[in-house]
């Protein structure tokens, strides 16, 4: 991952101050948190003076005071479990897991409990997991995961994946006023190296909008989350041979804006979906079978999809260069779907 | 037996004991009636019995006050009851009609949650019951709300790492929690020996630092005392309560299930316990009531059953159209 602003340049940056993607989370929270006292955070290490892992909770147990900034115990599986009961009394808890990877362990009270309950008895779980995932800065195995295919294949659950600063506050705002169980997957590769305009003060993006992130008429690359800088970088090399891209930016994985893919799709006639998570049974899975079923007509080449080898991440650098998609291998695969 | 005066008198009044009589009653009368329209042929899918477990659903159950939640699980028929879930609501429900507490979204006693009851649904999971219990808590004290939750779960829960975790944060934030573990000796066909090594799951409460109890889970008088203590406890910020309750599972774990299994020297040792008997000669006893008196709550109760019964068979089926409403809250 290269440093810079990976094709945002050309976006006016005049709408609010600039900001890292990090830092957009981090106002995204206390934003809310001013506007609503019935948003609380909690979280493995994300109270106190500490502020998590990444730090994206400091300042806020000092501004709002302990009692809305929670230290949990190392034990998901009752915290993300008593969030579902904090969230049915009507507060509005916001779970770090420290790592997405970590997500595993409160399965159970995210997919049995919180996803089911409205469907089964009308009780509202207001909470917003927030999953530090994806991988491309050697963590290994257990901290490089982006396991959001499970979620988004869990009927109840919404999810979020945001790629830029503003949509990093504006998604986590719209997460926190939504009335259902939201997982926001937050993209560590871009913590500190991408930095954009974020809207100051009030500033939602609502959920299950995708966004035409670069117009394009040859192809149209689907993706979200870190990997959609990688499809813009792709763009750019592939501008330069004459191919023009349209990338869509997902944003929200659940529910998925398949109007916006199916437009582009039905404008360029090529597609390709790229995510880092593996490839097998992912989100590109789906993307492509909508395709597929919805805009058959409009296709002049196969559906494409890049992703994540079908392997746990590995460490070591040539491993991982190996199994996680870049711009070269989007290049490549949009080129492969022109040349039909 | 009254823990909060074990000397003197029942705390309860005449009227509140012969209510809690009544709720007992019913339980039985339409737990039996459930039992035997699915040896008709006229229930749907699985359901679970409750025999034997009136004394702890109801004599805990009439410990909160209306503003307390309670989360409890598929032997706690009778705290659905007296928290105000009406038998042909409930009824309805196990037959998957329309009308049903969850609209034919869930089985039997599962999904029988109503936020205006105060009672949260849960999931076959069971012990989920009990960090969702523990959230409700700490969002009492949050917004510093004289409530309680209280939640039941069973000695196979008991088992879980969820169980510990819960025990465990409860007593670290010191929460309203009241937490009613039904020792009924069996998870499905699996003994209590086979399960865990000690004795007492009351131990598993202490060691993670939550004032823990032992009671005869057949005795409503000692359930609803020791409930109504820790519930004060938890009312006063004195934190969470465990109380281990010891009964029996008087049938199998499910409708299907014969239970065989199970010794029938222990059955017959915990027929004798009975709850409901036992309550109603303790209120003679008392002179708080009489066979009379017994005889025309029995009559009432089926005489409910048998309306909630036609009700829930001659109300509509969901309509198939609506599969799809409510995955998501608007």
């Amino acid at each position: 991952m290269t440093d810079g602003n990976f094709g945002f340049a050309d976006q006016p940056a005049s709408t609010g101050h600039q900001k890292t993607y990090i830092e957009a989370i981090s106002d995204g929270l206390a934003t809310e948190m001013a506007n609503d006292p019935n948003v609380l955070v909690l979280g493995e290490d994300v109270g106190g003076s500490f502020g998590g892992a990444f730090n994206v909770t400091k300042g806020l147990a000092e501004r709002f005071g302990d009692r809305r900034v929670l230290n949990m115990p190392m034990t998901e599986l009752s915290f993300i479990g008593a969030a579902n009961g904090m969230a049915l009394m009507g507060l509005r808890p916001v779970i770090e897991v420290q790592f997405a990877d970590f997500i595993s362990t409160g399965f159970d009270s995210i997919v049995q409990f919180a996803a089911t309950t409205h469907y089964r008895w009308g009780g509202s779980v207001p909470w917003v997991i927030r999953a530090p995932s994806d991988g491309g800065i050697r963590s290994g195995p257990f901290h490089s995961q982006n396991p959001e295919a499970w979620f988004v294949h869990t009927p109840g659950l919404k999810v979020v994946a945001p790629s830029t600063p503003a949509d990093a506050k504006g998604l986590l705002i719209s997460a926190i006023r939504d009335n259902n169980p939201v997982i926001y997957f937050e993209s560590k590769p871009l913590y500190r190296s991408l930095k954009g305009p974020v809207p100051e003060g009030e500033h939602s993006v609502p959920l299950g909008m995708a966004a035409v992130t670069r117009q394009g008429t040859d192809a149209t690359v689907i993706s979200y989350g870190a990997m959609v800088h990688q499809a813009l970088a792709a763009a750019g090399t592939l501008a330069g041979e004459g191919i023009d891209v349209e990338v869509v930016d997902l944003r929200t994985l659940k529910p998925l804006d398949t109007a916006t893919v199916l437009e582009s799709v039905a404008k360029t006639g090529r597609s390709l979906v790229v995510h880092a998570a593996n490839r097998l049974a992912g989100i590109g899975a789906e993307i492509a079978a909508v395709i597929a079923e919805e805009a058959f007509e409009s296709l002049d080449a196969p559906v494409m999809r890049i992703g994540g080898l079908d392997t746990p991440v590995p460490f070591s650098p040539p491993l991982e260069d190996v199994y996680r998609p870049d711009q070269h291998g989007i290049a490549e695969a949009v080129r492969r779907i022109c040349s039909y | 037996m009254n823990l909060r005066d074990p000397a003197g008198e029942d705390p309860l009044s005449e009227a509140e004991r012969r209510q809690i009589h009544y709720w007992m009653r019913l339980t039985r009368t339409l737990d039996d009636r459930i039992i035997s329209l699915w040896k008709q042929g006229r229930g749907l899918g699985g359901t679970f019995s409750q025999r034997g477990h009136e004394a702890i659903s109801v004599g805990a159950g009439f410990a909160l006050g209306p503003d307390d939640v309670v989360a409890p699980m598929h032997r706690d028929l009778g705290c659905y009851l007296l928290r105000g879930m009406t038998p042909a609501r409930l009824l309805a429900s196990q037959l998957g009609r329309a009308t049903g507490v969850n609209r034919g979204r869930d089985a039997n006693l599962h999904g029988c949650g109503d936020l205006d009851l105060n009672i949260i649904g849960f999931v076959s999971h069971l012990p989920q019951s009990m960090p969702v219990a523990l959230g409700a808590a700490m969002a009492f004290q949050y917004r510093e709300e004289p409530r309680v939750a209280m939640t039941f779960v069973g000695d196979g829960s008991s088992n879980t790492g969820l169980f510990h975790e819960t025990l465990n944060l409860a007593a670290v934030h010191e929460a309203p929690l009241v937490v009613i573990v039904e020792n009924n000796q069996y998870a499905y066909s699996t003994p209590i020996s086979q399960q865990m090594a000690i004795e007492d799951i009351s131990q598993r409460g202490t060691a993670q630092g939550v004032t823990s109890e032992i009671i005869d889970g057949n005795d409503v008088g000692a359930v609803h005392g020791a409930a109504t203590v820790a519930v004060e406890r938890a009312r006063s910020g004195g934190g969470p309560t465990l109380i281990e309750a010891k009964t029996m599972r008087m049938l199998g774990h499910a409708i299907h299930d014969g239970a065989e299994y199970v010794p029938a020297d222990l059955i017959d040792k915990w027929r004798k316990l009975d709850p409901l008997e036992r309550y109603e000669q303790t209120l003679r006893d008392d002179g708080v009531s009489d066979d009379r008196a017994f005889g025309a709550v029995a009559a009432r109760c089926k005489a409910e059953v048998a309306s909630a019964v036609r009700f829930a068979e001659e109300s509509e089926w969901p309509d198939p159209q609506t599969v799809a409403e409510g995955v998501y809250a608007p």
